[in-house]
């Protein structure tokens, strides 16, 4: 069994018009999505803005109202409040912010905002309490002095990584990352993943990293899945993904992660320019008639890509041929 | 458009039957009576529960509601206990001086607080600035009742510019003296009035213009080689001035609610007088047609407000 | 590049910030050259001054709170000796800017049209329906696929690439010579990154333009840039070639950098981290190699007292000598001399 499995997931934000304002519309910011977490694994959710990623991690914490579908953690459905409850699913289960100074409270001090968790979760005294907050401010690597300071008085670096001691506070075994790096310099970013690794290396726990950056994800990523449009258009180890894509999708957003081998310019940007020609081109072999993506199909154990059973053994055989 | 405005005034509706139900009982709590001493300080008891009886005012609330609601819906709010006139006809004179008085006091309060707040956040932290501000945290400091005092006593007494109780001069003759005169008795509380009005506004605009000249669309503007006062015109004044506009119909029955205090200190006759003086004599049929009065135009307001902002700002559409 | 002139040449330039009563430099002593028909590149992390270049180079910043010394030679005019009013004709008209956040970069109230025309309003004598053609036809050359919807469009109903589209056509109206590029992309999905990165490519080959593209992203740089400065701590630490500098990085600083990046070959391992921080600008050591402290193993004598550019190879300088015999601790302990 896995520690997460999300069954046929769908979040659909009603839209509201006419007279007395009813539900006349909705948008499926997540139209029925299938994965499976691992103990102890970093799974990474891709997408661009507006893909529904976001909503996928929030419905995953329970912030967000599930339409319908899903979300079994140790076989328990979460989606249901109750469970939730009876499995202390709050205190399993944190999450880390894209923007660390906006979801930091900046009236408290940092020494309130790490104990806040451990407060609601774990009732210690108030001298431990603080050698809790101490220790994970060591964790993270910020001084003892920081105790005291407000959330402004930090670099971004350091604000977030005052967010992952927020969110390992309670020893979780579950933590949604959205986008935690992405708005870090790239020394700052380096820390921030190292310190992710180094404490799932330490305590085991399992991460939902969702993130645009596909070089950071490849860096983080066993298993990743690719989503667009709310649907998933691909799934797979990261081999599966970076070395072997089928999807359009995938393919596209491959193509325009920047490469830093200067020498191989002029060649990155024509097939980058290639897959962009095909993606324009070729809309409706990849997506139905709505404009959807299709259902997974799996063309290997660990392999699932989005389109037309026959497409997708086509388009595998094609790759292993070009491989070989 | 229409229909958002239309559904709002059809949520209105239960939102002021609640009012007016609270507005009835809070005035039936009220200690006292409305014939004791107000007839004859000997009058006999028993005379005082034969009004109350034949009045109605021993009947069970809702009953009492009730009746007051059926004669609403007749345009008629019942008699004044104390000017023994239908409350309409009492409140419909008063209005016109209110409203009056409310209107000279808003023009002057934005003729006011509209160039000082666009001055003071243009030269941020020079000395026009400090002394607006100065000027600003003073009156806000003083309750209103004590600059209207003070107002008086200088401009009343010690200069003697200005007339301080009233409307109007009682020997006035003639429809153009009329209007000047109660013009002139309007001047000195709607002065008053517009200088306590003016610093919100001008703090909050203030604050607008200085956020405004920060803000990254005016560091856009400069890499145009747009010229400051340009800079200033299209981009920076008409960016503050939005919550400013937008608060309009919010300070509207701001004003309403102030003349209470004017009013009374002036003895000027205005709804806002009449409203202190009812509670004192526990004239319920008034008390609780003003309080209505009152409580619709801040449900108006609100709608005025968030119209005004659909209007002047793109963000903001209401189909 | 052979035809190449440098019509920015920005000799010594020190911009220093008014804090509590003192000022202290966000850039110190830069060099920098900029020819026609070429994307130099500045990178480097926050805090390093990079943006404080570009705005002092636009000159927006407020005289009361800022001293700028130094000299800025733009097509033959010191920009730093100009009164505002002068300024005024070359920003929008020769020298044009991208901002970051194209959202906040527009004024909310005012239709993409106005945006637009009002850089043409101060800086060329077309009329009203010249403006409207010449509006619709930026639109269209920055990629936008409705012109005329677009142009009558307010800011908040674009998506983040149409808004920066928008800024873009906004930078190129009167067709500048330079176009200063601050964090074009950063606020963008990667697929509009590249595309913006091509639309960016396509003006400065059209215009002829020089480009100054800012960016903390090294995968963007790699892309885009023919030339790179590589700025650490308001100095300028390595420049060269895109080729130069990503093929034979040699600052410590830009090493660290590419090593920290997540790539194909460390998938599996840490990542490098560069220890410390960037000091503060009030902390800024004023003598020394302002990156020494951050690579505390390298010996004090390895660095410069009043550490100064040298040449390495034609068009490639670094600062300081501490690049000579450069290693990364790893590679100290393992003896190894290869990187």
């Amino acid at each position: 069994m896995s520690l997460v499995e999300i069954k046929d997931l769908k979040v659909h934000y009603p839209i509201r018009s006419g007279f007395w304002n009813r539900v006349t519309d909705e948008v499926p910011a997540v139209d029925g999505i299938t994965f499976n977490i691992e103990a102890g694994e970093t799974y990474g959710l891709v997408g661009e803005s507006g893909s529904g990623k976001s909503t996928t991690g929030k419905s995953v914490v329970g912030l967000e109202k599930v339409t319908s579908g899903s979300i079994l953690y140790n076989g328990q459905d979460i989606t249901k409040k109750e469970n939730r409850r009876k499995l202390d699913y709050n205190h399993d289960v944190q999450m880390i912010f894209q923007d660390s100074l906006s979801s930091l409270n900046p009236r408290k001090r940092i020494e309130d905002i790490i104990a806040e968790p451990l407060r609601n979760f774990e009732h210690l005294s108030k001298e431990d309490e603080k050698l809790r907050v101490l220790q994970l401010l060591d964790i993270v690597g910020l001084d003892a002095d920081a105790l005291y300071k407000y959330p402004h008085q930090f670099s971004g670096g350091q604000r977030q990584r005052i967010g992952v001691a927020r969110a390992v506070a309670t020893n979780p075994k579950l933590i949604i990352a959205d986008e935690p790096v992405s708005a870090l310099d790239l020394s700052v970013q380096a820390q921030v993943l190292n310190f992710m690794k180094k404490i799932q290396r330490e305590f085991g726990i399992s991460y939902l990293f969702i993130s645009h950056d596909l070089g950071v994800v490849r860096h983080m990523c066993n298993n990743i899945a690719i989503m667009n449009r709310g649907r998933l258009v691909e799934i797979g180890t990261r081999d599966d993904i970076y070395n072997h894509p089928l999807h359009i999708y995938t393919k596209r957003l491959l193509a325009a992660i920047p490469e830093t081998n200067v020498n191989q310019r002029a060649a990155h940007r024509a097939s980058r320019l290639a897959v962009e020609e095909v993606y324009r081109e070729q809309q409706d072999k990849y997506y139905d008639s709505e404009g959807k993506a299709y259902p997974l199909v799996a063309v290997s154990p660990t392999h699932q890509v989005a389109l037309p059973e026959a497409i997708a053994k086509q388009l595998a055989q094609q790759e292993s041929e070009v491989q070989a | 458009m229409w229909k958002t405005i239309l559904r709002r005034v059809l949520i209105m509706i239960p939102e002021v039957i609640i009012l007016s139900i609270l507005v009835f009982l809070l005035a039936k709590a009220m200690p006292g009576d409305p014939f004791t001493g107000s007839i004859n300080p000997k009058a006999d008891p028993a005379q005082i529960h034969h009004l109350m009886k034949i009045n109605g005012l021993y009947d069970p609330w809702y009953q009492q509601y009730w009746n007051w609601v059926v004669h609403l819906f007749h345009g008629n709010l019942g008699n004044s206990y104390q000017y023994q006139e239908p409350v309409t006809r009492l409140i419909g004179s008063r209005a016109v001086n209110t409203l009056w008085l409310a209107l000279v006091t808003m023009i002057l309060t934005y003729a006011l607080a509209l160039p000082m707040g666009v001055f003071a956040g243009r030269h941020e932290g020079k000395l026009p600035d400090t002394v607006i501000r100065v000027y600003t945290y003073v009156t806000y400091c003083i309750p209103f009742f004590v600059i209207l005092v003070i107002g008086i006593w200088i401009f009343g007494y010690v200069l003697g510019w200005f007339p301080t109780t009233g409307s109007i001069a009682s020997d006035t003759s003639g429809w153009l003296n009329t209007i000047g005169s109660r013009f002139y008795h309007i001047m000195l509380p709607a002065i008053l009035g517009a200088l306590f009005g003016t610093v919100n506004i001008v703090q909050y605009l203030r604050s607008e213009v200085i956020d405004a000249k920060r803000s990254d669309y005016v560091r856009t503007a400069r890499a145009k080689g747009v010229p400051s006062k340009d800079i200033y015109r299209h981009h920076i004044f008409r960016n503050s001035l939005l919550p400013i506009a937008a608060f309009a119909g919010y300070s509207i029955t701001g004003l309403l609610n102030g003349s209470i205090f004017t009013e009374t200190v002036f003895s000027y006759p205005g709804m806002g007088l009449l409203f202190v003086n009812s509670i004192s004599y526990r004239d319920y049929t008034v008390i609780t047609a003003l309080v209505l009065i009152y409580g619709i135009l801040n449900l108006l307001g609100t709608l005025l407000s968030d119209i005004i902002l659909s209007i002047v700002d793109p963000r903001i559409r209401i189909e | 590049m052979e035809n190449a002139t440098n019509f920015l040449n920005i000799k010594d330039v020190s911009t220093a910030f008014k804090i509590n009563g003192h000022f202290y430099d966000a850039i110190s002593h830069v060099n920098l050259q900029v020819h026609h028909d070429e994307i130099l590149a500045i990178v480097g992390e926050s805090g390093c001054g990079k943006s404080t270049l570009a705005t002092t180079i636009m000159g927006l910043h407020d005289p009361a709170e800022t001293q700028i010394s130094g000299e800025i030679d733009f097509e033959g005019t010191d920009l730093l000796k100009l009164s505002d009013d002068q300024y005024n004709d070359y920003r929008g008209a020769k020298i044009g800017m991208i901002f970051q956040d194209p959202l906040s970069a527009l004024n909310p109230l005012k239709r993409i049209e106005d945006q637009i025309s009002e850089v043409m309003d101060y800086h060329s004598d077309l009329s009203k329906e010249e403006k409207h053609a010449q509006v619709l036809k930026l639109l269209d050359e920055v990629g936008i696929v409705n012109p005329q919807r677009t142009a009558h469009q307010f800011p908040h109903e674009l998506s983040g690439g149409m808004r920066q589209r928008v800024i873009i056509a906004i930078a190129i109206a009167c067709k500048p010579d330079l176009i200063i590029a601050d964090e074009p992309t950063t606020a963008l999905d990667v697929t509009i990154q590249a595309q913006i990165l091509d639309v960016l490519r396509a003006i400065q080959k059209e215009n002829h333009a020089g480009i100054i593209l800012i960016t903390h992203d090294l995968g963007v740089v790699a892309e885009t840039a023919d030339r790179v400065a590589v700025m650490y701590a308001g100095q300028i630490v390595e420049q060269g070639t895109a080729a130069q500098i990503f093929n034979t990085p040699e600052h410590p600083y830009t090493r660290s950098l590419l090593r920290s990046m997540p790539q194909r070959d460390n998938e599996n391992d840490d990542l490098y981290v560069i220890q410390g921080n960037v000091p503060s600008l009030q902390k800024m050591p004023q003598t020394g190699d302002r990156f020494a402290p951050r690579i505390p193993w390298v010996p004090a004598s390895a660095h410069e007292e009043h550490p100064t550019m040298h040449e390495v190879s034609p068009g490639h300088e670094v600062r300081c000598t501490c690049y000579q015999n450069f290693q990364f601790p790893d590679q100290v302990q393992k003896g190894s001399v290869t990187e």
